[in-house]
């Protein structure tokens, strides 16, 4: 390189350091001469979750005495923007009119949708639908390990009624509801997730229809088959000392034994009570979500735990927060009660041999009667001795 | 299994009801959720 052209290189560098466009500082930020716009300090905060400045704009809500005749464009606003209308909701500062009659009507912005459709779309589904699989996972490892699990010395030909047919009706009325609503929910659910990618949006919104119609109202169904098995198997469904007998054998699943049972063993037992309380909460909520906003119960019940238990659960709910809660609890309690009812499905049919027949023609093996509920066949056995029925 | 077949006949009927009734009932969400001054029916 030579002295002139180093020179030159020099010259062109200081003449860039110090030439004023380069050098000057950033101005301030003077936000009322954009009208109160968001400045990019505000956008760069938000970015980094802090808290941006947004008072210096709260009072630009419009001027209603600025109001163009209304023989001229926009005369009918009022003086007021849509930023200004918008800006006016965010900070309360505005007279707010609608023709929505529902208790959320005055909730225009409510930020915690938010947070519960990452719940929804994350840890729910997540969650959720691994435990259901993994569940069924583990039951088919089950029967490979254990087999079926068959009537010791083969059936005695003989059948005893187990039974009632408005017992069985019952039965399947709350089983075959809760399938279709068990289904129906899981495309309700995650059919954004797995079904649009694989049919598309337009063959999913027939199917997402159907199965809200579905969804909606077979829940009746559902509330009238819990309310018959309840009355009808509640006396029996009552814990006692048997139970706790029943259990450490382990109902002989594992040790090939038989412990003493009467109509329904401890196993069925807990089954019933999970399906009768998860039932309930289950309706509950979903009553809730089919009465948008009408029948709101988590504050309440918020409430009531902070008060005996001496939790800090939040009491003041937005409408809409309410509904978010039922979802959640709605499908929270819905794929626990899938996993109980998938159990009572493997053990009720594949997993145990003559099981079936109790609720599909209501006549069961006296032999497998005996070997897992031999002191109700006992007391069959006695009150036809006596000129009874079971 | 016939009775299992008139248990899922009778929730079909019930989900067919369901929504009649309701209707009768004025328990609709547009009856609940708007004034009749911008009702459509």
């Amino acid at each position: 390189m030579n002295g002139k052209t180093f020179g030159a290189a020099v010259l062109v560098l200081a003449t860039l350091l110090f030439n004023p466009v380069w050098a000057q500082d950033v101005p301030e930020s003077d936000r009322m001469s954009g009208g109160g716009g968001q400045t990019l300090e505000d956008i760069m905060a938000r970015q980094e979750k802090q808290k941006a400045d947004g008072e210096s704009r709260s009072k630009e809500t419009g001027n209603p005495a600025n109001a163009a005749p209304i023989n001229e464009p926009l005369g009918t606003r009022g003086g007021r923007s849509d930023a200004d209308v918008w800006r006016g909701v965010r900070y309360d500062d505005i007279d707010i009119e609608t023709q929505v009659r529902n208790p959320a009507a005055d909730v225009l912005i409510q930020d915690g949708g938010v947070r519960w459709y990452q719940l929804r779309e994350g840890p729910v589904i997540t969650y959720g639908g691994g435990a259901i699989l993994g569940f069924i996972a583990l039951l088919v490892v089950f029967y490979l390990v254990r087999g079926r699990i068959k009537i010791e010395g083969g059936p005695a030909g003989t059948t005893i009624e187990r039974f009632k047919a408005v017992e069985r009706f019952g039965h399947w009325l709350l089983a075959g509801s809760f399938i279709a609503l068990g289904l129906t929910g899981l495309i309700t659910l995650m059919g954004r997730s797995f079904l649009i990618p694989v049919m598309g949006a337009d063959a999913f919104a027939t199917l997402a229809a159907g199965s809200k119609w579905i969804h909606n109202n077979v829940a009746w169904a559902f509330m009238l088959g819990l309310v018959m098995t309840f009355v009808m198997w509640v006396a029996h469904n009552i814990p006692n000392k048997l139970d706790w007998q029943w259990l450490k054998a382990g109902g002989g699943i594992f040790t090939k034994s038989h412990p003493s049972a009467k109509k329904f063993n401890a196993g069925q037992k807990i089954i019933f009570w999970t399906v009768m309380v998860l039932g309930v909460s289950v309706s509950l909520s979903g009553l809730s979500l089919l009465f948008p906003f009408q029948m709101p119960m988590f504050a309440d019940t918020f409430g009531i735990m902070n008060s005996v238990l001496g939790t800090s659960f939040p009491t003041d709910l937005a409408p809409h927060e309410e509904m978010q809660y039922a979802n959640l609890w709605h499908s929270i309690v819905a794929f626990v009660m899938m996993l109980a009812i998938i159990a009572h499905i493997y053990i009720g049919s594949v997993g145990m041999e003559g099981a079936f027949d109790a609720m599909g023609n209501g006549q069961v093996d006296v032999e497998w009667a005996r070997q897992h509920h031999d002191l109700w066949v006992a007391e069959v056995e006695a009150k036809q001795g006596k000129g009874g029925s079971s | 299994m016939k009775v299992m077949i008139s248990a899922f006949v009778a929730a079909l009927v019930i989900a067919f009801a369901a929504p009649l009734v309701l209707d009768q009932f004025g328990w609709s969400s547009a009856a609940q959720t708007s004034s009749e001054s911008v009702r459509l029916d």
